[in-house]
């Protein structure tokens, strides 16, 4: 398989402050690679870079093998980006902030419409096409910013807390349509701080003071610390390093 | 006095034609750590605001600390504390600042109540000096629990306060709630993390501006009457998948690394269960392990909320 992320010694210091302290790693192209740490970790910085927004101090980083220094426009072109934070434009109704997304992306009119009625369907919100955005619970708009963040079929999708105060019943079916896109062949790359989500992942890494202290599956991780769960390996290993 | 210190009584709030809560009834005592938990757009925020006076209920009433939340708004924004679900402090100032800030508001100082604030601030002593935007979430959330607490309120309100939170500072947040429970504060809390409503003397669930249940965690899983098989296997989406299509199956869920699984036949073999994994698909799951459990407060809610 191939590498559809490659990270070598990537830093990045604001002032004297290391955000990001020489991290090193790969994904897998169709992998759901989770990237878990508390805080103030540096994973919000280094997702920055990783997306083109932010220009590392130095190391090296290509996504879809496109380097993050000089083709970070491309890079925009063949990624997908949610956060919790992040959003749809409220004042717009469901329909028009896909149309929007996908114009944006350069899709033509046929398939806009092809992918709107797709995603209407697929999320079963037949009648609430043509409501405003700020109608919807939150658990509703997280599911179609996901689909929405991958309308234009990117090769690889960052996903900061995607599920971040999302009830479990919504949190399993937002998990469904990661593994469903998963399936599909886009690679994930998923934060989170629900760690029932992190075994979900194919590997994770684990953050800590913007350095990756731990990167593995999750069996292999848990039998390394001698842990039952994610959560326990998690709070392990910021203990143990006093962290 | 009576040890009440919320009373809500038949209260109903719409806007405009959304029903937020509706006819919803319930009392906390004393020193009681009181969960509300529910999907987002159930009516916590709607709850809270109106136990803080920041808007006023369509009918029913409302009591705090024995104050009524119509007339004796003034009384209950003095002595109670609020935290609400977006960071509220001033971003521009830094730690030490806002918590003077908020001390001076409430007409105290910081000494006169240190010591009630003492175990969360030596974690935020380390950054007095940082205006509280540059704070990681974490730590912002410490600040704003000290700033609601400086004027030693009977009662806090806290909005999904660990949303957004690492575990570990998660876990620190809960042991100084835990500690405040000592003081003999009473504490409202909504949360969408389950193993936290664990940690509640008593949560009421709600959906849709309705409540669901009232009761402590043990008695809501005493309560739960399905029985749940614990499936693992190496290839868990996949089985997830075919145990869906299972003809028989009432409830498939993900719980980590395992799935949780009832059959609308109680009294289904495990035998039974795992020969049909095994022979009904083309994966292969022959490291399927299958045992029965006791259920978990989430087990109990996913099948309240349905």
């Amino acid at each position: 398989m191939n590498n559809i992320i490659e990270v070598e010694n990537l830093t990045k210091k604001f002032g004297k402050f290391t955000a990001v302290d020489s991290i090193s790693f790969e994904v897998k192209e169709g992998e759901i690679f989770g990237f878990i740490g508390a805080n103030g970790a540096g994973k919000t910085t280094a997702i920055k870079m990783l997306c083109g927004l932010l220009t590392p101090t130095s190391g090296k980083a290509t996504v879809a093998s496109y380097n993050v220094y000089n083709q970070s426009e491309k890079i925009k072109k063949n990624i997908g980006y949610m956060s919790q934070k992040f959003s749809l434009y409220e004042d717009l109704t469901v329909k028009e902030n896909i149309s929007f997304y996908a114009g944006i992306y350069g899709l033509s009119f046929s398939e806009i419409k092809n992918k709107t009625r797709h995603l209407i369907s697929l999320l079963g919100i037949e009648n609430e096409k043509n409501k405003l955005l700020k109608s919807l619970p939150l658990g509703w708009k997280q599911k179609l910013a996901f689909l929405i963040s991958i309308i234009h079929t990117p090769k690889i999708v960052f996903l900061d807390e995607p599920t971040g105060g999302v009830d479990p019943i919504t949190r399993r079916q937002f998990w469904d349509l990661i593994y469903n896109a998963a399936n599909n062949g886009i690679t994930i790359f998923v934060t989170t701080h629900y760690m029932d989500e992190a075994e979900y992942c194919n590997r994770v890494s684990i953050l800590a003071n913007g350095k990756i202290s731990a990167l593995d599956k999750p069996e292999e991780l848990k039998k390394k610390y001698k842990c039952s769960n994610m959560y326990e390996v998690f709070v392990k290993l910021y203990q143990d390093r006093n962290l | 006095m009576t040890e009440e210190v919320v009373i809500i009584n038949e209260v109903t709030k719409k806007y405009d034609n959304i029903v937020a809560l509706d006819n919803v009834s319930f009392v906390t005592k004393k020193g009681e750590l009181f969960g509300i938990i529910g999907p987002d757009g159930s009516g916590k925020t709607t709850l809270f605001r109106i136990l803080t006076t920041l808007i006023k209920p369509d009918s029913g009433s409302a009591f705090v600390l024995n104050y009524n939340v119509i007339k004796d708004y003034r009384k209950i924004r003095s002595s109670i504390g609020y935290v609400p679900g977006r960071f509220s402090l001033y971003s521009d100032l830094t730690v030490e600042e806002n918590l003077k800030f908020f001390a001076t508001v409430f007409g105290t100082t910081i000494k006169e109540n240190y010591d009630l604030i003492k175990d969360i601030y030596i974690f935020l002593e380390p950054f007095k000096k940082r205006r509280a935007r540059n704070l990681s979430g974490g730590m912002q959330q410490k600040l704003a629990l000290c700033c609601a607490l400086i004027h030693r309120p009977k009662l806090l309100i806290l909005d999904e306060p660990t949303t957004g939170i690492d575990p570990v500072s998660r876990n620190d947040f809960w042991d100084i709630l835990k500690n405040l429970e000592k003081e003999n504060i009473t504490i409202l809390i909504s949360t969408p993390y389950m193993n936290e409503a664990k940690l509640c003397d008593r949560i009421i669930l709600i959906q849709k501006g309705n409540i669901l249940d009232i009761n402590t965690p043990a008695g809501i899983i005493s309560n739960y009457k399905e029985t749940i098989y614990s499936i693992t296997t190496s290839n868990l989406y996949k089985l997830n998948l075919l145990l869906r299509e299972r003809e028989s199956a009432k409830s498939v869920q993900l719980f980590g690394n395992e799935i949780h699984y009832i059959d609308k036949n109680k009294n289904i073999k495990i035998e039974e269960l795992k020969s049909y994994i095994i022979n009904s698909s083309p994966e292969n799951f022959s490291d399927v392990k299958i045992k029965k459990i006791s259920p978990d407060i989430e087990d109990c809610f996913i099948a309240l909320m349905k």
